[in-house]
């Protein structure tokens, strides 16, 4: 018994040592209104579920102890209670009332969360198509008319949406300072509207398995001032290669790359969010994953596929 | 045919090529033992061919543990591995492959055998049943189960192994992004013992509608049948499901149809959602006979009757309902818009409503009892507190916009080990304690379980207490490494240690199970703890393969309690008649191998050997349809003397 006690403190003591330290968490380190909305119902969300935490291990810890069994009550015989229905509905509604203040929170931020906030509803927002491949991130500026791979400047103070859509398999968007995650999806888009209230570098990544390289798949976000971003943009045009289809398509093949800088976009060739229509078919290439173990058939045509591939950097680390 | 052995065995990497080894010095020196000491017949006729439910269960249960060490083992590589950063013990395609097999496995063939294996070993005799409804098919079911979780097991050595997580999302799990054979594994070998589990559903639905003893209304049933026959009622519901989803998922790998595919105009979504339609019952499907058994245990060890049992069943149909309402709160960030997040938002925080009553009846189970600190208790006891960690967090997770913070990350692992290790696990081990003796004959040591109890407790918290701190820190699951700047490592090595603890812990159990089969008193009382409540307690230790005597007139809510009480007799001998029984066969363990053999040829994409394979099941059911057994005949005498083995017991009768 004094040992289930101990063990008790001792994972309390625990947790509380890591609660105290838990104001360098990056998800409690917000950078912007959306990701504030987060940590604010977070900090709520955890309010709540301490007090249930804490009554009900008051609750257990003073049942085992007063009831144990003591060679003095070798001949209790315990009352056998079928229950009681007050008791059984108090319980029943503590809950529930709990749940609601709960969920009246997460209610309003789900709906905030879609839309640019309040505050900045009258400024231009910048549009950025957000595309992530394995195993990269591919940043389009379609009205800087720019391509950036595996980091994206954006302004501070300003709403950025992005437009994320996937050019393989199912990923998810994350820059815990900024916002949560979504998922891009190849022949979908979702949308994601985020500000940034500091400047700095943010960390990204991917959160939904991709395969082989999945952990890799990070990108960071440099967040600066307007006219840091506006000398940015200029800087690009002035020193930065411009795309081409080719090597664009080259970029698609599963590999590591580093970051990258480019003039022009990928979206005047294809768009991988069509919902409707078959635009990744031909950029596929299964031959490209190629590991260990035995060799299945394989059923996409690959004569349909836009690029002949030489294999890719599929081993690169 | 040009034959490359180097891809049809992966045995290039060390760690593969030893286990190979391990593997076939174990086999021959299994064969080798059995010869040796004339044990085949013995395993033959005694187990593999047994329609016994008693035996199928401790099958079942043999298979389950033999899984948790395999998905053990996983689980200590992916821990060494992540234990400090930039490690290179593992490439990270071997570390894919790794925790896709250890959730694969401790799921279907860990945690589901187990549970299963519980259930025939208890269920008939808290009914007052003498077998299950059908106890042929109960064979087959273990034989599907257990032809599945081999196929599965071969899988890292034969051809390649499934990495695509046990959740093996399309696309990825498509051909356009593991085009290798290693991913058809999955799709078979778990469809296959989707039949299994698909079995064991209907064999016990029917058996506790329709078996039960005289007097025994649906209300008067004990609480682990109650969550039995409600599990056996989500798995008919789910299980088709997935059945299914998987069969188009199979389709597209093997057959090249295009249900979840990137290119023609696949839904890879929709994989998503037919899986957690399945996958969130799933859950449910194991942890309900969990709270099953704490019930029970609890109920026990405070020497009181279950508090507050007609809420505690409807708060299991009222979680079983929910629990097919709750599936996109596993993607709520794949963009499904406010609505929809909201409105699977509330489902999911309804389900804590159900779940606190089942806790507060617990602890006023407790409350003015006399809780005695056995074996079975100490895990039920600590379940209380790892299944809260696992319940208040699986709230945060349930708001939705909150969950887009935690989605995918190690906040998510944990929460999920908290209720599957510490709910399902803990109550598994708690059950292991609690009913060992009344099928074996002596109890589980206590000093060496103390060890095993504290050592797992300690690891467990030590495991899985940084992991919510991790994910909160920005670390995303699957990783199979990380950089030194992240600072997550020092958290990360905690966590291994935790895992070495847990090893500890299981090896002391699986000791105990040796040193107890040798040392341990041998014990006859029918009421191995004292305070047993429900009619398995009421039939001789070890339990005889009739089960009842007599069968039982039920006229209370723990029947055995209240004959206790009342001084009514467990036997009246003077009922006693000859008891009808099942025989043997041989058919279960021929379909479980013709369904391994079709298998393995759709794993290997010989589509038209495969299909035209499918005959082989079928002639094992055609077979059975010729087959006139009407079983055999247990003889009065013989049962009357095994029932007075234990007279001294009826000492119950004066008080």
């Amino acid at each position: 018994m004094r040992k289930l006690k101990g063990l008790i403190l001792s994972v309390s003591l625990l947790m509380a040592l890591f609660v105290l330290s838990g104001c360098e968490l990056i998800i409690f380190d917000s950078a912007g209104p959306q990701a504030q909305i987060l940590t604010d119902l977070i900090n709520w969300s955890l309010v709540w579920i301490g007090i249930i935490f804490v009554v009900v291990l008051a609750l257990f810890i003073t049942f085992v102890w007063k009831y144990r069994a003591r060679p003095d009550n070798k001949d209790y015989m315990p009352p056998q209670e079928e229950g009681n229905k007050v008791i059984e509905i108090i319980w029943t509604l503590i809950p529930i009332i709990i749940v609601v203040i709960l969920l009246v929170p997460t209610v309003k931020s789900l709906y905030a969360l879609e839309e640019v906030p309040a505050e900045y509803a009258d400024e231009e927002p910048l549009v950025i198509h957000v595309t992530s491949a394995d195993w990269k991130w591919i940043f389009s500026y379609p009205e800087e008319n720019i391509e950036t791979i595996n980091y994206v400047t954006i302004p501070t103070n300003r709403p950025v949406i992005f437009k994320l859509t996937s050019a393989g398999t199912m990923q998810s968007f994350w820059i815990p300072q900024l916002a949560g995650q979504k998922y891009t999806m190849a022949n979908m888009e979702t949308e994601l509207p985020i500000v940034a209230e500091r400047e700095g570098e943010f960390f990204g990544r991917n959160t939904s398995f991709n395969g082989e390289g999945y952990r890799e798949m990070e990108f960071s976000v440099e967040a600066v001032s307007q006219e840091d971003f506006e000398k940015w943009v200029a800087e690009v045009h002035e020193y930065a290669d411009e795309l081409t289809e080719e090597e664009y398509y080259e970029k698609l093949q599963p590999s590591h790359l580093g970051r990258e800088t480019y003039v022009g976009t990928h979206l005047q060739w294809i768009n991988h969010a069509d919902h409707g229509g078959n635009a990744n078919e031909k950029i596929l290439n299964p031959e490209a994953y190629r590991g260990h173990g035995y060799p299945g058939k394989i059923f996409h045509d690959p004569e349909n596929a836009g690029q002949q591939h030489d294999g890719g950097d599929h081993s690169g680390h | 045919m040009d034959i490359k052995w180097d891809q049809i065995l992966i045995i290039e990497e060390p760690i593969m090529f030893w286990t190979f080894i391990g593997l076939i010095v174990s086999t021959i020196g299994l064969v080798a033992g059995l010869t040796y000491f004339k044990k085949w017949g013995w395993l033959w006729n005694e187990w593999l061919t047994s329609t016994d439910a008693k035996k199928v269960g401790i099958m079942y249960i043999t298979l389950g543990i033999v899984m948790l060490v395999r998905g053990g083992i996983d689980a200590l590589m992916m821990k060494y591995q992540t234990s400090v950063p930039e490690n290179t013990f593992l490439s990270a395609q071997h570390f894919n492959e790794v925790f896709s097999a250890h959730g694969t496995i401790m799921i279907f063939f860990m945690a589901m055998p187990v549970i299963f294996g519980i259930m025939n070993l208890i269920v008939p005799l808290q009914i007052g049943a003498r077998d299950v409804a059908f106890p042929k098919l109960n064979l087959l079911g273990f034989w599907i189960t257990a032809s599945a979780a081999i196929l599965y097991n071969i899988a890292f050595l034969v051809g390649g192994s499934p990495d695509a997580g046990w959740t093996s999302y399309f696309p990825l799990a498509g051909k356009e992004f593991t085009p290798g054979i290693g991913n058809n594994y999955y799709y078979i070998a778990i469809q296959i013992s989707g039949f299994g589990s698909m079995i064991v559903a209907i064999n016990f639905m029917v058996t506790i509608l329709k078996m039960r003893a005289p007097g025994m209304g649906l209300f008067k049933m004990p609480m682990f049948t109650w969550t039995t026959l409600i599990t056996c009622l989500i798995m008919i519901i789910a299980f088709p499901i997935f059945t299914i989803a998987l069969l188009a998922g199979m389709l597209d790998r093997i057959f090249g149809a295009h249900f979840f595919t990137v290119a023609d105009g696949g839904l890879d979504m929709m994989w998503a959602n037919l899986f957690w339609l399945w996958a969130h019952p799933e859950v449910y499907i194991v942890i309900l006979p969990a709270f099953g058994i704490i019930s029970e245990v609890v109920a026990t060890f405070s020497k009181k009757r279950l508090y507050g049992y007609h809420s505690m069943v409807w708060a299991v149909i009222v979680i079983s309902v929910f629990s097919l309402l709750v599936w996109v709160h596993h993607f709520y960030t794949m963009g499904v818009g406010p609505t929809v997040n909201s409105i699977f938002s509330i489902t999911t925080l309804a389900i804590a409503v159900p779940t606190g009553i089942k806790l507060f009846n617990w602890l006023f189970t407790m409350r003015k009892g006399r809780i005695v600190f056995e074996q079975p208790m100490l895990w039920a006891l600590a379940f209380i507190p790892t299944f809260l960690v696992g319940g208040v967090t699986g709230v945060m997770l349930g708001m939705a916009s909150a969950d887009f913070q935690y989605h995918n990350t190690l906040f998510l692992v944990a929460h999920f080990h908290y209720t599957l290790v510490g709910g399902v696990v803990y109550a598994v081990f708690a059950a292991f304690y609690y009913w060992w003796p009344k099928f074996f004959g002596f109890k589980l040591n206590h000093k060496l379980g103390n060890w095993h109890f504290w050592l797992f407790n300690i690891g467990f918290n030590l495991t899985f207490l940084p992991m919510f701190f991790l994910g909160l820190d920005g670390a995303a699951r699957r990783m199979y490494t990380y950089s030194a700047e992240t600072g997550f490592a020092p958290l990360y090595m905690l966590s291994f240690i935790g895992t070495l603890i847990i090893a500890a812990g299981v090896t002391i159990f699986v000791i105990n199970i040796v040193y107890s089969t040798l040392k341990e008193k041998r014990i006859t009382e029918r009421d191995v703890w004292g305070t047993g409540r429900t009619l398995e307690w009421m039939v001789p230790t070890p339990v005889p393969a009739y089960n009842f005597a007599v069968i039982p007139k039920v006229e209370a809510i723990d029947e055995f309690w209240h004959r206790k009480q009342t001084g009514k007799e467990f036997v009246n001998e003077k009922e006693i008649k000859d008891i009808h029984m099942p025989s043997h066969s041989w058919l279960p363990a021929y379909i479980g191998l013709a369904f391994f053999i079709s298998g393995f040829l759709f794993v290997w994409e010989f589509q038209a050997l495969a299909i035209a394979s499918l005959a082989l099941p079928f002639l094992g059911m055609a077979i059975n349809s010729f087959q006139y057994d009407d079983g055999f005949y247990i003889p009065a005498k013989e049962v009357i003397e095994t029932e007075r083995k234990d007279r001294g017991e009826q000492q119950w009768k004066a008080k």
